[in-house]
């Protein structure tokens, strides 16, 4: 009997280890040329609340520098953002968030109001595996996943990866068990050039009208920052593409005044930041760089300090320590960014040449 | 619900626990009531048409059932009394109101069959008469909802109808539990076409949970979905690229087209016939195996024996063997025993009621001309090779090789080239493109094709082919080992540890290596379309 019990204590422990450590061996990654999978998840390293929460997609986590908002003012932020952050995704981020903490400003930056359905599943697969499990996650997932995707998917990502066996790379070994930093604060830093040039017209649209849901879901981002004392300001940020359209603005302006928010269109505000979009892009106007990053936390620190009254932190001694080592990383990777970019050309993680 | 879907699985394993958790005299109805929440998965219309089968069939088998019993207690309460002449009016009697309850039976629901399957093959084929006509007319086309596994379910109650008539045993009373016949769930979408003696007592009985037989059961289903997943889901990728471009796969790769076909069909219908069989096993029902190694045959007609064996002994039980012996028939076979001989008069009726199985077969795979085309060859073949049956016996008279290894190795390969072969029928579904194929294959076949890099665009990397290799080799291995006995049997005899060990492997490999999920296209099991 005892025998019997001892066997099957073994057999589940095999059970377990071995589908525990194919999940991890099979899962990506995201240590190589695409980090933005592995945004979300940064976040639960955090030891400290923050003064500002940004929500949204690559248009927060490219172009605002939590780094220079802390060097420039004290004040203390985190990126929230992954790539084609959905509305609703970044509703479940934030109630997820203040579990955490309560920050006194919220950024959401509305582009993803023009998708009012699931988009497409490597994307949601970016944001949603790096969330810890709860029900803001569950919420999320069901709210995001496309026809082809299946909740249990979720749950066992065994059952999404699983096809990754022949695709291994040496990353996969190599970060098994532990993952390397990639953002500060949810920041992609980039420090390489690319000039904004010509893009294509933006395309004529049947309707402009944004969806119900995304305005739900907007509503849900108003009404949840209003419940817990928390200023939102929604932003649209200076990428020039994907378009923004006139008829887009309008509608989030009018949203804005409706619900006494404040609603900052930076693409009308380019000459008062100093953006100049032939050095402050490193993929021709879709993101910024760190120089165009740091322009804008400049100004938009200035305005969180100055009209929202959001206190320095510079003096306080836990704080400054902590932000501090984050300095310091930033500025690491910076230099180490610059110094490919003169030797090779190209950054080398970013850079498909290296693959 | 497909088989291979989360939802399936979870519901069947919520099944497996409910089922032991009821009173086992409740197992039954709960069967009843997975089988019609699996149907409605499918959506409600299609559960009109189940329904009418089952409960039109329930009717008219009782009535005919009852007419049996009141023949024998009449001519029991009346047998000194009535004399042979006598006897015979009333049996005859009682014969054609029964006749006429099994026509009504059968019209009925090979009607329905008909209706919702073969409208629209009628109607094309109208249509190509009618611009062969030069007419510019047209006969629009029926949007027609064909309900899940209507023919297997058809087939089931007209078997069962049938027996009834012949007396074979007597009609079921309970209109639940012949719902039950009808709608168990694992049978609905692929068969086996089980017939209603073999399945009542292991049906309807109590079942205790046991066991080494619920592990079997699960063993096996997982060995179905190694089949499916691992094998035939991914080699439907390689299938579908090769039939797709015609043009680009031409010579050689129509050789591999065909393989790949024969071993993706085999692995697909076998791996759905062992998740079935493991289901009910786990449930404590034992269903009738519908496979015995087919490919290993010596020849086509050892193959049908062997290949989806429940729906041969129904097609040669319920028609060839009505057919052969029906009048007609004995009137041709006179008339050709007259005019042609003995030799051809004593073989027509045969020959004739061969082929009307092998037409009925090929148009129950499906309502095309491909289909049709398929089942005659079939047919064809097993009489050419019954009628060369003097010349082989003269070859092995002056060759001794039968029965040695190398000829019985001829024997299967010429087998599975020659079933396989003619699943390019099913593989193309275009008559003359698959003859022109065939024609390609044997005509510029260069094997040097192979390794101009085509191999590798079919959408199968080398990480596929090795798989498929492996899985090929694991399923042929399994086979061999399975003509000395069940393979479960024997590995249950090794230690704890051995049987764990495979089984959990098996459960990896399938786990990991299945293609199945986002970036995969879910594929329906083949037989579900028939």
């Amino acid at each position: 009997m005892r025998r019997k019990r001892m066997m099957a204590a073994v057999m589940a422990a095999i059970v377990v280890g071995s589908l525990a450590f194919l999940t991890r061996l099979l899962e990506p990654k995201y240590m190589g040329r695409i980090v933005e999978g592995a945004l979300i998840a940064e976040y639960y390293q955090e030891t400290t609340d923050h003064d500002v929460i940004f929500i949204g997609d690559c248009e927060v986590y490219e172009n605002f520098s939590p780094i220079t908002l802390w060097e420039e003012y004290g004040i203390t932020s985190y990126i929230r953002g992954s790539a084609q952050q959905l509305i609703w995704q970044s509703y479940y981020l934030l109630e997820e968030t203040l579990q955490y903490e309560t920050p006194e400003v919220v950024v959401f930056n509305v582009l993803s109001m023009q998708y009012n359905e699931p988009q497409r599943e490597s994307y949601n697969r970016m944001t949603l595996d790096g969330m810890r499990w709860s029900m803001s996650k569950v919420r999320d997932v069901l709210a995001s996943m496309t026809e082809e995707e299946n909740f249990l998917d979720y749950v066992f990502p065994l059952l999404r990866y699983h096809s990754r066996w022949s695709e291994l790379t040496a990353d996969d070994w190599t970060y098994l068990f532990h993952k390397d930093k990639v953002s500060h604060n949810g920041y992609y830093m980039r420090v390489d050039e690319k000039p904004a040039g010509t893009f294509p017209k933006p395309k004529k649209l049947g309707n402009y009208q944004f969806g119900d849901t995304a305005y739900a879901y907007l509503d849900k981002i108003t009404g949840l920052c209003r419940e817990n004392g928390i200023q939102l300001i929604l932003i649209k940020a200076p990428s020039l593409y994907p378009a923004w359209y006139e008829e887009w603005d309008q509608q989030m302006e009018e949203y804005a005044r409706d619900n006494q928010v404040p609603y900052i269109n930076f693409l009308d505000l380019q000459e008062e930041v100093g953006l100049d979009f032939a050095t402050d892009t490193y993929d021709g106007g879709l993101h910024l760089n760190l120089s165009g990053a740091e322009k804008l936390s400049r100004y938009f620190g200035k305005i969180l300090q100055q009209e929202y009254g959001l206190e320095d932190h510079r003096q306080e001694a836990d704080l400054a320590a902590v932000w501090q080592e984050k300095t310091e990383f930033y500025h690491q990777m910076q230099a180490q960014q610059e110094q490919e970019l003169q030797e090779y050309g190209y950054i080398r993680k970013f850079s498909e040449e290296e693959e | 619900m497909l088989f291979t879907s989360y939802t399936f699985i979870g519901f069947v394993f919520l099944l497996f626990a409910l089922y032991y958790t009821v009173p086992a005299r409740w197992q039954w109805r709960l069967l009843l009531a997975a089988g019609y929440v699996f149907y409605l998965a499918s959506g409600w219309k299609n559960c009109v048409f189940i329904l009418v089968t089952t409960v039109s069939t329930y009717v008219l088998a009782r009535r005919i059932g009852a007419y049996h019993m009141q023949q024998e207690s009449y001519l029991k309460e009346h047998k000194k009394e009535m004399s042979r002449e006598q006897r015979k009016d009333y049996k005859a009697g009682i014969k054609r109101r029964q006749r006429r309850l099994l026509l009504a039976g059968l019209l009925l629901n090979f009607g329905i069959l008909a209706v919702l399957k073969y409208t629209n093959f009628a109607i094309h084929n109208v249509n190509l008469l009618l611009s062969a006509a030069g007419s510019a007319r047209q006969v629009p086309t029926a949007d027609l909802l064909l309900p899940l596994g209507i023919s297997f379910y058809t087939f089931i109650t007209m078997g069962y109808l049938i027996d009834v008539y012949r007396a074979k045993y007597p009609a079921e009373q309970s209109l639940g539990k012949l719902a039950l016949f009808v709608s168990f769930f694992p049978q609905l979408v692929q068969g086996p076409i089980n017939r209603f003696d073999d399945m009542k007592e292991t049906l309807f009985s109590p079942h205790k949970p046991d066991r080494q037989e619920i592990a079997f059961g699960l063993e096996r289903m997982l060995w179905g979905y190694f089949k499916k997943l691992v094998i035939a889901d991914r080699m439907l990728t390689g299938v579908t690229a090769i039939v797709g471009d015609p043009q680009t796969y031409g010579g050689i790769y129509v050789f591999v087209g065909m393989m790949f076909y024969a071993l993706q069909l085999y692995a697909d219908f076998t791996g759905g016939i062992d998740i079935t069989i493991g289901i009910a096993q786990v449930l404590g029902i034992r269903v009738k195996e519908n496979f015995l190694r087919p490919y290993f045959s010596k020849n086509i007609a050892e193959y049908w024996r062997r290949w989806h064996i429940s729906l041969g002994s129904w097609f040669t039980e319920y028609i060839f063997y009505p057919v052969s012996v029906c009048q007609p028939m004995l009137n041709l076979s006179r008339f050709s025993r007259k005019h042609l001989g003995d030799y051809v008069g004593k073989r027509m009726p045969v020959y004739m009621a061969s082929l009307a199985v092998w037409f009925t077969t090929g148009i129950w795979h499906g309502a095309s001309w491909n289909f049709v085309v398929w089942g005659l060859l079939n047919g064809l073949i097993i009489i050419l090779s019954q009628e060369c049956e003097p010349l082989y016996a003269r070859f092995h008279r002056r060759f001794h090789v039968d029965g040695t290894f190398g000829y019985r190795l001829f024997q299967v390969v010429r087998t599975v080239l020659l079933m396989s072969s003619l699943r390019m029928l099913d593989c193309y579904r275009d008559v003359p493109l698959t003859f022109r194929m065939f024609g390609d294959m044997l005509l510029h076949s260069r094997p040097s094709q192979l390794f101009d890099g085509r191999l590798m665009s079919l959408g199968l990397t080398a990480a596929d082919y090795g798989v498929l290799t492996a899985g090929t080799v694991v399923l042929v291995g399994a086979s061999l080992l399975g003509r000395k006995g069940s393979v479960r049997e024997m590995l249950s005899r090794k230690p704890a540890a051995v049987r764990w060990a495979a089984v959990y492997g098996l459960f990896l490999c399938t786990l990991v290596l299945g293609a199945y999920g986002v970036g995969y296209d879910s594929s329906q099991f083949i037989y579900n379309q028939f």
